[in-house]
């Protein structure tokens, strides 16, 4: 099986790449990368006036399969996935029955295998039950498969566990990923405390929820020497301690959002209770914002991920108060990048590329993935930078996103998982 | 006699008073005045409304707001249906949408709505077709509470402009003075928050920057012309907002002694149920200062003027 891609341009941040080159695929890998490449009979791509990039690792997904099909699953997230040029998604160990043994990895690397489109690397749990109180066997799990670590959603309280879960999971170089958020600080709260919330009369959750667990993680990692990777980072404060912490040479990285990024608490109060402005962390303010791109510039971010969390009408549907946290993002990543990060701030294509490829692969040892190298996985996404397009409908099971309706830069036409196409736009 | 203005209310609900301008509000106001009058008459009735229905759907208990709102809907000849949460379909799980839902294909007029959860009456407007009306939501507003407050105010004082009033208590939880503050400031009145800091809301002197935050109570009333006390809720306490009651009682509670310090011809609004010797004595609450009463009454001026005026508003659409 050949698959040849030609006239695009291809990008390549590890190794400053960013010109005019074909592509050939045998057998699922990457074999040949020059200036042009005729050959006769061969399945063609023509990639004219696109971009050629390492398919998009997305290090913070939520596909609620097993436990909430209703959602999503992991073949409805995969395809979603493959609509936003990402091929490889790490699925949170949230689901009912929770990702926290060797059988649960098992699963749903079986139902990947049989049923996703795109490569699905599980997480698992680091605490049973993601209840804080008692490590996972992060050893078997490692076997099993899981690329780190995470109680995600239910922040570990404990500084004891979350020091020996940093300390252990060193000898697997499994990093430890981090939801920051105090929750005797967050309890009760719907949306960031301020001035909209006020308004609003919702309660709120303060910035120093997260601020507090960002720098208690990092001082364990830096009494550790544990790999510790901080999630969805949310607040300027947040960023100025991971920065702090690379400068010591921890082994701290980062990720942050797109909604994190593009959206403030404002929108809240443009649109009064509207739950896909519902997300935890919640929607911060200006300045945070303005920090968090800030960061993505200055290579503070490692990351960008999406946070993929689908939920459906009914639920979203519902007093604020009432409705779950989250929105889906799967089929957003790039294109909100391209529009906002590329067209509007001007940040270069390779070094927004490196956060969705390059630097996930690294951080979390990914063999043979996030780069377009000889013999690497042919991986491939294809998108036009330009081309402009409403956002619509969704692939996903869910549709609860804040961005419907919006015009958007940035557009997927091919997406190559494996050497296979596994999305044609 | 009463449409005598040409002033016109464009407002397909009433969910809170933040997105109401000045002349919507003095126009309500205006619109009340003639009503009370209306009843204070032997035969308190007038046909304005007959042939629409009210639908009380109250999510938590409540005395005076629904009994207050279904004499206005009376008064004014429309039917009330009263839905008891408590025994309907809300014990089986029925969602909110779902329950308006069904009272919107029952062809109700208007959903007077009063929900624990901040935005509920918004989430209603959205989905049903029904007038929506706010009769309190979480801590958001309570828009018939502040016009009835204002109303109160401006009839003893002839005026709003230029007043200083004083909010006493918990502002962080109260409905009650999201609606004063957005009413009185956009009429011109100087307020001032008064409180233990736990039970002030971050950044709330951004929302309003006019307004002006003292936390000791006795600095606070000085030169006061109005003091509106809020209702202290005992469960607040549990939330580590205040230490105990009665610590609560000895900084924030009203009682003659403290009176002294105020204006004599100060005016006390409480918008009820007191809480008898916590935030307010009897001897204060039962003083000719005392305008609580009056409030009361007031309150059923108030919502026959905005069911009237939404009614007309629906009309011309």
């Amino acid at each position: 099986m050949k698959l040849l891609i030609k006239n695009g341009i291809l990008i390549e941040p590890s190794k400053n790449i960013e010109e005019k080159l074909d592509l050939l695929i045998e057998n699922g890998k990457i074999v040949k990368i020059t200036d042009k490449i005729n050959l006769k009979n061969v399945e063609t791509i023509d990639a004219k006036n696109c971009v050629v990039s390492a398919g998009l690792i997305d290090i913070h997904t939520h596909l609620r399969e097993p436990g909430n099909e209703e959602k999503e699953t992991i073949a409805s997230g995969t395809k979603a996935a493959a609509c936003g040029g990402i091929t490889s998604v790490f699925c949170m160990p949230n689901t009912n029955p929770p990702i926290d043994d060797q059988a649960s990895v098992e699963f749903v690397m079986l139902k990947a295998k049989s049923e996703g489109v795109v490569n699905v690397f599980p997480v698992g749990a680091v605490t049973k039950n993601r209840q804080g109180e008692e490590l996972t066997e992060i050893g078997e799990l490692k076997k099993a498969g899981v690329v780190a670590i995470s109680d995600d959603g239910e922040p570990i309280s404990s500084s004891k566990i979350m020091r020996r879960a940093l300390e252990y999971s060193k000898m697997f170089n499994l990093p430890v990923i981090s939801h920051c958020e105090d929750k005797s600080l967050s309890k009760g709260g719907v949306m960031n405390e301020g001035r909209v919330s006020a308004l609003l009369g919702l309660r709120g959750i303060p910035k120093e929820a997260e601020e507090i667990m960002v720098i208690r993680d990092i001082i364990l990692a830096s009494l550790t020497g544990g790999r510790l990777h901080l999630t969805h980072l949310s607040t300027k404060k947040s960023i100025e301690f991971v920065k702090q912490a690379k400068e010591q040479k921890l082994n701290v990285t980062c990720d942050v959002t797109p909604h994190h990024m593009f959206l403030t608490e404002d929108y809240l109060g443009k649109y009064p209770y509207d739950t896909n402005f519902k997300m935890n962390p919640p929607l911060r303010t200006e300045e945070d914002v303005e920090a968090l791109i800030d960061a993505v510039k200055d290579d503070i971010v490692d990351c960008i991920a999406s946070d993929h969390a689908p939920h459906t009408v009914e639920e979203k549907n519902k007093e604020f108060d009432l409705a779950p946290f989250g929105i889906i993002g799967l089929e957003t990543l790039l294109t909100l990048c391209i529009t906002f990060l590329y067209h509007k701030h001007k940040i270069p294509l390779s070094k927004i590329l490196t956060k969705l490829t390059n630097n996930p692969a690294k951080i979390f040892s990914l063999s043979n993935k996030g780069k377009i190298e000889l013999e690497y996985d042919a991986d491939i996404v294809i998108f036009d930078p330009n081309e402009e397009y409403v956002l619509k409908n969704f692939v996903s099971k869910s549709s609860n996103s804040p961005f419907i309706g919006w015009k958007l830069k940035g557009k997927v036409k091919y997406t190559i998982c494996n050497g296979k196409v596994v999305f044609k736009g | 006699m009463l449409t005598k203005t040409n002033k016109v209310f464009r407002h397909k609900h009433l969910l809170e008073l933040q997105s109401l301008s000045k002349e919507e509000i003095e126009l309500i106001l205006e619109t009340a005045k003639p009503f009370k009058n209306v009843f204070m008459r032997s035969i308190k009735k007038l046909p304005t409304l007959r042939g629409k229905s009210v639908v009380l759907l109250f999510y938590e208990p409540s005395t005076r707001t629904r009994t207050s709102f279904e004499l206005a809907a009376k008064r004014l000849s429309a039917d009330t249906v009263n839905i008891a949460v408590q025994v309907s379909s809300v014990q089986k799980g029925e969602s909110l949408i779902d329950t308006a839902k069904t009272l919107e294909s029952m062809k109700a007029d208007f959903i007077v709505i009063r929900h624990s959860y901040s935005g509920a009456p918004h989430l209603l407007a959205k989905n049903v077709s029904s007038s929506i009306i706010n009769a309190g939501d979480g801590f958001h507003e309570h828009p018939t509470q502040g016009l009835l407050d204002i109303f109160t105010i401006k009839e003893k004082k002839g005026k709003i402009e230029g007043l200083k009033v004083i909010i006493v208590g918990d502002i962080l939880h109260s409905r009650v003075a999201r609606s004063n503050l957005w009413g009185l400031t956009k009429l011109g009145a100087k307020v001032v928050l008064c409180g233990p800091p736990t039970l002030i809301p971050q950044d709330i002197d951004k929302i309003y920057p006019q307004i002006d935050i003292e936390y000791n109570l006795d600095k606070a009333i000085k030169n006061a012309d109005v003091i509106n006390i809020l209702r202290v809720q005992f469960e607040r306490q549990l939330e580590h907002l205040f230490p105990s009651v009665r610590e609560y009682s000895l900084l924030y509670g009203m009682n003659k002694e403290r009176l002294k310090n105020a204006k004599r011809d100060v005016l006390i609004l409480h918008p009820g149920p007191m809480n008898r010797g916590i935030e307010i004595t009897t001897d204060v609450a039962d003083s000719l200062n005392s305008v609580i009463n009056e409030q009361v009454t007031n309150g059923i001026a108030v919502r026959m003027a905005v069911l009237y005026l939404l009614s007309l508003a629906n009309l011309n659409k």
